[in-house]
């Protein structure tokens, strides 16, 4: 494979497998929500998510050409070689929790497809379209959950800014530019991800002010996520999604 | 739902309008905190699949209703009255959502 092309095949599985991990996450919801409009809501995010996940996997397929489609990729690789931001494979906790893993997730997620959007590489810039207008509504939902969580009661404000606390130290990896995002940023088609830090940080505080929460302090980050070193929850959350395929390969609904 | 959840989960009745130059249509109603989530919520409830273009929310207890009881008297009247029908003419060619 041409450097360019192996570097975009890296690049549609990081974001391929972020969105199918994070679709996986918020789906455990169904049926489990406080009331059943929220339970709606969130599914919706998460067939959103999943949907954008098997445009970029599909994607990786293309470039990759040695055969493998959105399902081999989904479905027959192990955790080392996934390559999400490890914020999305921490598990749902409280709904706060889930909130605030959204949140700061759809911060980043949408200024990097405003981003892509105009890629230099079509078929980057078609998903990224169709993609932002769905994020666009995540992130005004997310974000007005933190608000009401950490503006509300003394239990919802405790328990959103404890999973803030929790889960900054997940968000510097989301700011990290590597070889790959280096080579493809170079040829116009990729997303300088250290650039989408003040954005982010302005929105994100934006909203904790709103919220009265406290901005966590940056200290000690998590990475690894990206070239395929993920925390011991990844395992578990493939293990379910991949139980069903694995187990009768090549069946048909 | 317990009394308290009822009090600050209200009911609020949800209107789609499916196109331009089309009414709003009453199509259900969902539980809320505020106006902000009730609208939020019937995004996400009952616009899935692409129903509409705007959309109205209104809380439950705003509606004044008329008693089921007087339906006869405020309606029955109206049924005999045949001339209030527009049966009498033709509808020009064209017109629509008449």
């Amino acid at each position: 494979m041409p450097a360019l092309d192996s570097a975009l095949f890296e690049f549609a599985l990081r974001l391929g497998d972020t969105t199918l991990v994070l679709g996986q996450r918020v789906s455990a919801w169904t049926g489990h929500a406080p009331i059943v409009e929220e339970d709606l809501a969130l599914t919706n995010v998460a067939l959103d998510l999943v949907g954008q996940a098997r445009l970029w996997l599909t994607l990786a397929g293309q470039i990759e050409n040695a055969g493998r489609d959105e399902d081999a990729l989904a479905y027959f690789r192990d955790a080392h070689e996934f390559r999400n931001v490890l914020l999305v494979e921490r598990p749902n906790g409280n709904f706060a929790d889930t909130m605030a893993r959204q949140f700061l997730f759809d911060t980043w997620h949408f200024y990097t497809l405003q981003r892509l959007a105009t890629s230099r590489d079509e078929r980057v810039s078609a998903i990224a379209q169709k993609s932002v207008r769905e994020v666009a509504y995540h992130v005004r939902r997310s974000g007005d959950w933190v608000v009401r969580l950490g503006d509300g009661t003394d239990v919802s404000r405790a328990r959103m800014q404890a999973a803030l606390d929790e889960l900054w130290p997940y968000t510097g990896e989301l700011f990290t530019s590597d070889d790959v995002d280096r080579e493809l940023v170079a040829h116009g088609i990729g997303c300088d991800f250290e650039a989408l830090r003040e954005p982010w940080s302005l929105h994100v505080e934006g909203i904790l002010r709103e919220a009265t929460l406290e901005r966590p302090q940056d200290g000690w980050m998590h990475a690894g996520g990206k070239t395929g070193r993920h925390t011991e929850q990844l395992g578990y959350l493939l293990a379910e999604m991949q139980s069903v395929r694995r187990s009768v390969p090549g069946e048909r609904w | 739902m317990s009394d308290a959840d009822r009090a600050s989960w209200p009911l609020w009745e949800v209107f789609v309008r499916s196109g331009h130059g089309l009414s709003h249509k009453h199509v259900g109603s969902l539980h809320a905190t505020d106006a902000t989530m009730a609208l939020q919520n019937a995004r996400d409830v009952y616009t899935r699949r692409n129903e509409g273009v705007s959309v109205w929310v209104v809380k439950s207890s705003d509606v004044v209703a008329s008693d089921p009881g007087d339906r006869d008297l405020l309606f029955a009247p109206a049924q005999e009255k045949t001339f209030r029908h527009p049966t009498y003419y033709t509808v020009p060619e064209g017109v629509k959502h008449l």
